[in-house]
This record gives structure tokens, sequence and C-alpha cells, in this order.
């Protein structure tokens, strides 16, 4: 039986659906709850828990890529519903705003990788610069921009032979200035931008184009504030999203065979085997927390009856990763702020028409 | 003379003027971000006897808000309500949130801050 606060606090998982999807818990939906909005019953249940924030670069040694950038958080967020937990998650893909290169002038480009091509792959570039230093460009302003609104970066490059390596076949060592990363764009700083210090791409890794002797690229690149839903580009975020804590419980015991059939059931750790009576397996939960709902256990005639498959409803697990401008933790401020700034300019404008001013 | 600023909010035309606890209303430059959450928290509000969002196109960018309230309150100002409560709601996670990242980075002092 399913009791009235499993219906409330629960997403069921069943084998064949999933059962009090949404959110219920309005007033005058149950008798005997009060479930009218109270700002004290809210701060009183809310509750955030920090998992990790991590920032490091991580040396694996293998083919490709050998360096591996981690700039990260996790969080818990319980006690809210899904509604503002996802507005949250939204707008820090869409809507905090970050800085990516808008315009490109093309002097030169005799490498074989075609302008428009480049200049959509120079606007992916990640660029490290604090974007709330920054206003928003005005729409037709000239492509230059202000100290305000643009930065400007130089991408000059030749390539050239390498004299020195005559009987090599290995293209880094016969080319000079072959592979163009971004570790050759050049910020020029307008008026006082200097004062912003480390200007420039996140990494400087980033293969744009690849030349051979006698091609070169002559490129500005004109970089604006901006958010998301205009362009990619300017989210702030390789990945914002979150999950509901699994709850599982076991209805009865299973063990021997059954236990370690369950145990597979599972993801690594959920499920713990513990020696009962007479050396017997028994399984236990162990941490829900790990498991990733698969509902794999509903699969085996034997052990369906035994589990009871839950999601936490106000239980939200977060995870943030940052692109590498701001830290994770800086972006999810910058989201709550701007949701609250949501809220008070339509209050404010709300407040104007209500009470016209004499013209 | 100055030029009017395009305004973000609007309510639609209704049957009846007199009535207002029904209204209709219009978010420009909004969608389901603020759409779903304002509806969420005005159903919070015993006073309101229906609310809900929907875009009406998908190419269109605004949302229309519906809210029908029992009769001792206007639409209106369970709107401004939900407002000021959604506004509430972001000041506490704001605060709470940043607690416990300083707590967090008080405990956890490794962070090497530069990753380039």
């Amino acid at each position: 039986m399913t009791s009235m606060d499993d219906i409330r606090n629960k997403v069921r998982l069943l084998e064949h659906g999933v059962d009090h999807v949404h959110s219920s818990a309005f007033p005058g939906n149950y008798p005997g709850y009060d479930d009218d909005w109270s700002k004290e019953k809210f701060e009183r249940n809310f509750k955030i828990q920090i998992i990790h924030i991590t920032n490091e670069v991580k040396r694996h040694t293998g083919i490709g890529m050998d360096l591996d950038y981690i700039d990260e958080m996790e969080f818990d967020m319980i006690g809210i519903d899904a509604a503002i937990a996802n507005a949250i998650r939204r707008i820090l893909i869409a809507e905090v705003p970050s800085m990516a290169i808008e315009k490109v002038h093309i002097y030169n480009n005799t490498s074989i990788i075609q302008d428009e091509v480049l200049a959509h792959r120079l606007g992916l570039v990640p660029i490290k610069a604090d974007p709330r230093l920054f206003e928003y460009a005005q729409p037709g302003a000239e492509d230059e921009g202000t100290e305000e609104d643009t930065l400007e970066f130089r991408l000059k490059v030749k390539c050239t032979k390498n004299p020195a390596a005559r009987d090599s076949t290995d293209p880094d060592q016969m080319y000079r200035d072959h592979k163009i990363t971004t570790k050759y764009f050049e910020w020029l700083p307008k008026g006082n931008q200097e004062h912003l210090g480390n200007i420039g791409p996140v990494r400087d890794n980033i293969l744009l184009a690849k030349m051979r002797p006698g091609q070169e690229l002559d490129l500005r690149l004109f970089c604006v504030k901006g958010v998301g839903k205009d362009h990619t580009k300017f989210s702030p975020v390789a990945t914002a999203s979150y999950r509901l804590l699994p709850s599982i419980e076991l209805l009865r015991p299973v063990e021997g065979a059954d236990a370690d059939k369950l145990q597979r059931c599972f993801s690594p750790g959920v499920i713990g085997l513990t020696t009962g009576k007479k050396g017997k397996k028994k399984a236990f939960v162990a941490d829900a927390r790990r498991d990733t709902i698969s509902r794999e256990v509903f699969r085996h005639e034997e052990l369906k009856d035994a589990v009871k498959l839950e999601r936490m409803r106000d239980h939200f697990i977060f995870s943030v990763e940052s692109v590498g401008a701001l830290r994770p933790e800086v972006l999810v401020v910058e989201a709550i702020k701007v949701l609250q700034a949501k809220c008070h300019t339509l209050l404010q404008e709300l407040e104007e028409q209500t009470q016209p001013a004499a013209s | 003379m100055a030029d009017k600023k395009k305004q973000k909010i609007e309510v639609l035309p209704s049957e009846d003027k007199e009535d207002e606890t029904v209204s209709t209303f219009v978010l420009h430059d909004e969608d389901h971000t603020l759409g779903n959450s304002l509806r969420y928290i005005i159903m919070k509000n015993p006073d309101v006897q229906f609310c809900g969002y929907s875009v009406p196109h998908p190419t269109e960018n605004n949302i229309h808000l519906r809210i029908q309230t029992h009769d001792d309150t206007t639409a209106l100002d369970v709107l401004k309500k939900g407002l000021r409560d959604l506004s509430d709601v972001c000041s506490h996670v704001l605060t709470t949130f940043q607690a416990e990242v300083d707590e967090y980075k008080a405990s956890h002092p490794q962070t090497s801050h530069d990753a380039t």
C-alpha cells in the first residue's frame, strides 16, 4: 500500500512506468495537510549540502589529450520544488552571461580552413574574463566596441619551414608554427583594460587550424558578453544537471544466491551483503545514492516483489561543471541572482503600471 | 517624448472587464524558467483557484500565465505576491548556498585556484 506521504514526497518507479511524477502538494488537494505557501516552513526545511568543489588538472598518460581539466562541483539541494530547481539549472545553461568571440575580422587567411568555419571555431573558444565587469554591446554598434563591452585579440601567424630538420618526416619538427592553437592569441587591451589582469583563452592548447609553410593567418577577434540562449558559445557551463536522490527499500529478506543476483541488478556499492544466520548471505541496501535506477531488478521474476524503488521528489543532486571562466560555485550564485532579478523587474513594472505617473 | 520602453508584461483583454479575479498575463522574453516557477509558487497560494501557463508558439518568445482566484482577492495581487514569494525563495537559497560554500572552503583549504 502506498501511503499518502509516499504519494506526496516520492516518485515511484514501477516495472512498466513511473507513478506520482508531479508535485501535488497544493492547498486543497489533500484534506488534513497544510500546503499553503509559508516562508517560515520553506526556510525551516530547506537545506544545501556541498559534496565537493574540485578545481584541478589531472595528468594521465595515454594517447591524445594527456591533461584533464576538472572544474566542477556537486551539491544537494533539499526541500525545494522541481519548478525552482529546474529554473536554476536552466538559467545556468542559458542565462548566466559569459564572454565569447562574436566578430572576426579576417585580413588574411591562406590556410585550408575556410574563413567562415574558422570564425565559427573561434567563437566556441572559451574566454577567461569575468563577464560581470563588462556591459552588453549595443546592438548596431561598431565591431571594435569600447573598453566597457569588448575584448580584442590579434591572431597573426605565418607557418615556416624548419631548415634544421631536413631529414625528418615529423611535421612537428619539419615546420614551425604549423599547429595554430589558442596560445597564439595576443590580447590587445583597450583603454584601461590592462587592470583586468589575466585575460585570454581558458586553455592555450585548443587547436584551431593546421598550416603548411607559406600559409598564414591575420585576424582580429572581438569578444563580447552574451547569454547561452542567444548562442551556446556564451553558456558558462559545460554541463549543469540534477538528479533526484534514489530511495531503495527491501520489502522482504533476500538471501543466498538471490542476494548475489540482487546485488548485480544495481550499480556497484548500492546493495551490500552480510552473512546472516547459518552462514547464509543476506542483502541490504548499503548506499541508494549510488544507484542509477536502471530498474534491472524488475526483469527478474524472483526479485521483482522484493524491492520498492523510489526517488525523493524534493532532493536534488546538482552537478555543475564550469567551462573555466568562472568557478562553478560563482555560477550558481549568479544563476540565483538572475532568477531574483526577473522577479524584481516584473514587480517593478507591475507597480508602475498600476499607478501610472501623471504625464 | 521618450521612446516608450517595451513592456515586459501585459494583460490579455478578457471578456468580462469587471471581473478582476480572472486574468491572463503575457510575459515577454520569458519561457519555462520563470513560467513554471511562478506557476508553482502561485498555486501554493490558498486564494488561487487556478494557475497555469503556456507557451503559445515555440518561436515566439513569450508565455501566457493564467490566474483565477477566489472572490476575496484579485489576479494581479496574487501575481505580485507570487513574484515576492519567489524572490524570497531566491534570497534564502542564495544565502544558504553561500554559507555552505564558505563552510566547505574553510574545511577544504586545498583548492588550487588557477588551472591554467
